[in-house]
């Protein structure tokens, strides 16, 4: 429906008309960093006694060379740290006022030192260490499904189709994805039967949008409604009937990539990995490359941007937008196949759990770019991550806090405190010749 | 598709402009014009009322053949399908009829009861699960009528429920007052939490299905929060707050000194959804403030352009969903539940949507879409224990009769019925092609 994005354009809302004509440098990091590191002045910095000692842990069993716990004194580290934000704020401060726009790094830095510093408070003067290689490795396995699913929102929002049934492509694979290894007896080919789930929701979803012209959201929610009901019926009948042939765990086996795993740190999180994670590296890039690089990503985004001009120089808009759409199901639903094949476990009702809607807010925030899905979908697993590790820890943060954090985070990027968020201009608009 | 919206006779063109098929919107059918009005019995066929019968008709039928797949005897029966199909149709059939005489038998009559109050139970039980349906189904449906998403009535529930339960439970007001402030609470709650998606999407533009998908989150980690600080768990005996004062309870519709042993759980909740739908009802068709969420709804650039406030509408809009959202959480904290659990939502605010669209967004029609869900939830519990048929094909029953009632010419073709548009437009065609000759 056409009204759920037309006032948005109609009514343009940036508070920034005039300032237009000069080159677009805004305060807003300038702020930001202010206040990070104003949170760790007065929450942390004061908070933590002088002679405590944080202990962060770098090394995993496996290691080639093995590395020791590295205790640091915690008050010295935070004000260290506290330095690096303040520079990087006086830094941001300048470029603003000569009008350079700030590079990306700036960005990097400050984000490492604010959370580096929450650890250090968190883990300051207690016995327990900080896992940096579990807090990565989970990070990375808690984003999988949701680049996954990102991916998949980009390439059918690309095209113009709203892809809110990311969730019940995500699920749908993981409960193909185990059944059929299951039933087979190979992780392998539930890796096969994944996308194959995917895409026949896909197909649902654009035979609907795209034939019978019903709003885009209202399919995708519906069929979400519709997988759910299906999965978990056939999960406490059929399954449960018989586990042992429908419902086995059937783990893929990690690949360890000879030199690249001996890196430290880094090594072991991201490249002691199954397959689908390093098709997952594959797809990153290849969207990459192909939705701005090929004649495939020219036309997926003429058919989501201008289908009319798309269609005058001869695109079938709606072939390729069910294609894209088919597609899309497709690699969500080989995502999908992360909670069950890729994680080694069984399939469990809802166990997508939402995932869906947040890759859906990964993408957003991504601004509909596959690298920056990829981004948004790393912090909301970092912090999802983080959430689960704290709680462990026992620290005195509360936990659904932090877990919130993704959350607001997507509601101020959409509503547009972190830069303007445009959508593909024809999106979740049907289209017909005439 | 393409011929269903090809611009045809002049006069034609704005019935052709509006998609045919987009449920939610304003246009709940084709809109028929005076003078072209079909006979009675094309009415009929093609009217929406018989779409949302076949449409209930086909998805029974398809969660039939769901159940009758997942039962065991038929599944042998299957094995050995060639040789004697007719054992895997009968194993089938009859499964699909337990199935389904239990979930009518736990939701409309159930004729083995030995009173007749527990005859009639089932009936009550669906009004009681209709509580929250009808009001979080309300609050969507004024939503997809200013033209808004609102996928959060989730989180307002979950907002409204933790205002309703603490009013009910933290404070000792007199009897009647006590219950009022609760039932108050729950709407600010709800209102609040329906607000901001309103006021974002006003001020800044930011897409309201997004914040209202995100904000159910939100609320999802702080109900859990909230039911680990003290003020609302006392003992820390698990995810519970205090029971709600029985001042603020919703008391019982069928008083047991005007029917002894009745055993009904139907409160005074079922009486604010009629309220509610009645009030809502008037909001769209009788005031103005309706009347400009209509038009906003219908086309934002034309309200702007007759001097209504585009942003005020789509924030009054979002608040009074919120609000009844917030209701609905008040037909389970002071209702049924009484008191504050990390459930407390269950799915309601996601059946609402379908709710909503099934009543094609019009209050009463929403109305009788919360009741039939509501049979369809109280059934499927009785049918779970009865004939070990799990709940969830009440969810792809649900779904499906909503896919269904969003694409009319799906169950036109099923049922080969003939296509109300066509018929008229080829009348129009050869009327325009006379006028054109003469």
């Amino acid at each position: 429906m056409s009204t759920a994005t037309q006032p948005q354009q109609a009514t343009p809302s940036e508070g920034a008309g005039p300032q237009r004509a000069r080159p677009k440098v805004s305060l807003k990091a300038t702020v930001v960093y202010a206040l990070a590191a104003l949170v760790t002045l007065f929450a942390w910095v004061l908070d933590t006694p002088a002679d405590t000692r944080t202990t962060f842990q770098f090394g995993t069993s496996g290691d080639v060379v093995s590395i020791p716990n590295i205790p640091v004194p915690a008050l010295g580290f935070l004000v260290v740290l506290l330095v690096v934000m303040l520079a990087a704020t006086g830094f941001s401060f300048w470029r603003w006022r000569e009008r350079r726009p700030l590079p990306a790094w700036t960005h990097v830095v400050v984000g490492v030192a604010f959370v580096l510093a929450f650890l250090t408070f968190v883990g300051a003067g207690r016995s327990t260490v900080i896992p940096m290689v579990s807090l990565l490795a989970g990070a990375l396995a808690l984003s999988v499904p949701l680049v996954f699913g990102a991916m998949s929102g980009v390439i059918c929002e690309r095209s113009g189709i709203i892809n809110i049934a990311i969730e019940g492509q995500l699920l749908f694979g993981a409960f193909m994805g185990a059944v059929v290894a299951s039933a087979a007896g190979s992780a392998y080919l539930g890796l096969v039967a994944a996308p194959l789930a995917g895409a026949l929701v896909g197909a649902g979803l654009a035979w609907f949008s795209v034939s019978f012209r019903v709003n885009q959201i209202i399919v995708g929610v519906v069929l979400n409604t519709l997988i759910i009901g299906l999965t978990g019926f056939l999960f406490s009948t059929v399954l449960s009937d018989n586990k042992a042939l429908w419902n086995s765990r059937m783990p893929l086996p990690r690949i360890r990539i000879p030199l690249l795993a001996d890196i430290p740190v880094i090594g072991p999180v991201l490249f002691n990995q199954t397959i689908l994670v390093y098709l997952m590296y594959a797809l990153i890039f290849g969207l990459q490359f192909m939705l701005f690089r090929s004649r495939w990503g020219l036309r997926t985004r003429a058919v989501g941007e201008h289908p009319k001009a798309a269609d005058t120089v001869g695109i079938k808009v709606n072939v390729r937008r069910v294609w894209n759409t088919i597609l899309g199901g497709a690699i969500a639903g080989l995502g999908g196949a992360f909670f069950t094949v890729g994680s080694g476990l069984a399939f469990g009702r809802e166990m997508s759990a939402g995932q869906g809607y947040i890759a859906l807010a990964a993408m957003i925030l991504g601004k509909w770019n596959p690298w920056g899905a990829v981004m948004a979908a790393l912090l909301f697993g970092f912090s999802k991550n983080l959430g689960n590790v704290l709680s462990s820890i026992g620290s005195g943060v509360p936990s659904e806090l932090l877990l919130m954090l993704p959350y607001v985070i997507t509601i101020l990027a959409v509503a547009g405190f972190v830069g303007r968020v445009r959508p593909p201009a024809a999106e979740g608009v049907p289209y017909s010749k005439s | 598709m393409n011929e269903q919206n090809r611009p045809d006779a002049g006069e034609e063109q704005s019935v052709a402009a509006t998609p045919p098929a987009e449920a939610g919107s304003e246009t709940g059918g084709p809109t028929v014009r005076e003078q072209e009005r079909p006979g009675v019995l094309q009415q009929i066929l093609g009217g929406s009322a018989l779409m949302s019968v076949l449409a209930v008709v086909l998805a029974l039928f398809i969660g039939g053949l769901l159940i009758a797949f997942a039962d065991e005897d038929t599944r042998e029966a299957a094995t050995y399908f060639f040789a004697r199909p007719f054992d895997t149709i009968s194993a089938g059939l009859s499964a699909m009829a337990e199935a389904y005489v239990a979930m009518f038998r736990g939701s409309v009559f159930d004729w083995q009861a030995a009173t007749f109050a527990g005859m009639v139970n089932p009936l009550t039980e669906s009004m009681v699960f209709a509580v929250p349906l009808i009001l979080a189904g309300l609050g969507i449906a004024v939503g997809f009528r200013a033209g808004l998403f609102n996928i959060g009535a989730q989180g307002q529930i979950i907002v409204g429920a933790i205002g309703a339960a603490w009013l009910g439970f933290a404070f000792d007001l007199p009897p009647v007052i006590h219950l009022l402030a609760a039932i108050l609470g729950g709407a600010i709650g709800g209102a609040v939490w329906g607000g901001i998606p309103g006021v974002l999407k006003a001020r800044f533009g930011a897409n309201e299905v997004i914040v209202t998908i995100m904000l159910n989150y939100i609320a999802v980690y702080l109900i859990s929060y909230i039911l680990k600080q003290p003020g609302f768990n006392p003992g820390r005996t698990g995810q519970r707050s205090p029971a709600v004062s029985p001042d603020a309870t919703y008391p019982l519709l069928v008083p047991q000194w005007l029917w002894p042993d009745n055993g009904f759980r139907l409160h005074w909740g079922f009486v604010v959804a009629i309220l509610a739908t009645v009030f809502v009802w008037w909001l769209m068709e009788r005031s103005t403030v309706g009347f400009q969420i209509r038009a906003v709804g219908a086309n934002p650039a034309a309200a702007r352009t007759a001097g209504m406030s585009v942003g005020r509408i789509t924030i009054i809009t979002m608040v009074v969903a919120g609000a009844l959202a917030g209701l609905a959480a008040t037909g389970q904290v002071l209702g049924t539940e009484r008191s504050l659990t990390a459930g407390v939502a269950a799915s309601f605010g996601f059946d609402a949507i379908t709710v909503a669209l099934l009543g094609r967004s019009r209050p009463w029609g929403t109305f009788f879409a919360g009741i039939l869900f509501g049979a369809l939830k109280a059934g499927g519990f009785l049918m779970q224990s009865l004939t070990s048929t799990p709940i969830d094909i009440v969810l792809v029953v649900q779904s499906l009769i909503v896919l269904f009632i969003a694409a009319p010419p799906l169950v036109r073709s099923v049922f080969r019925l003939p296509d109300p548009d066509r018929r008229r437009r080829r009348k129009a065609d050869t009327r325009t092609t006379q006028e054109a000759t003469a």
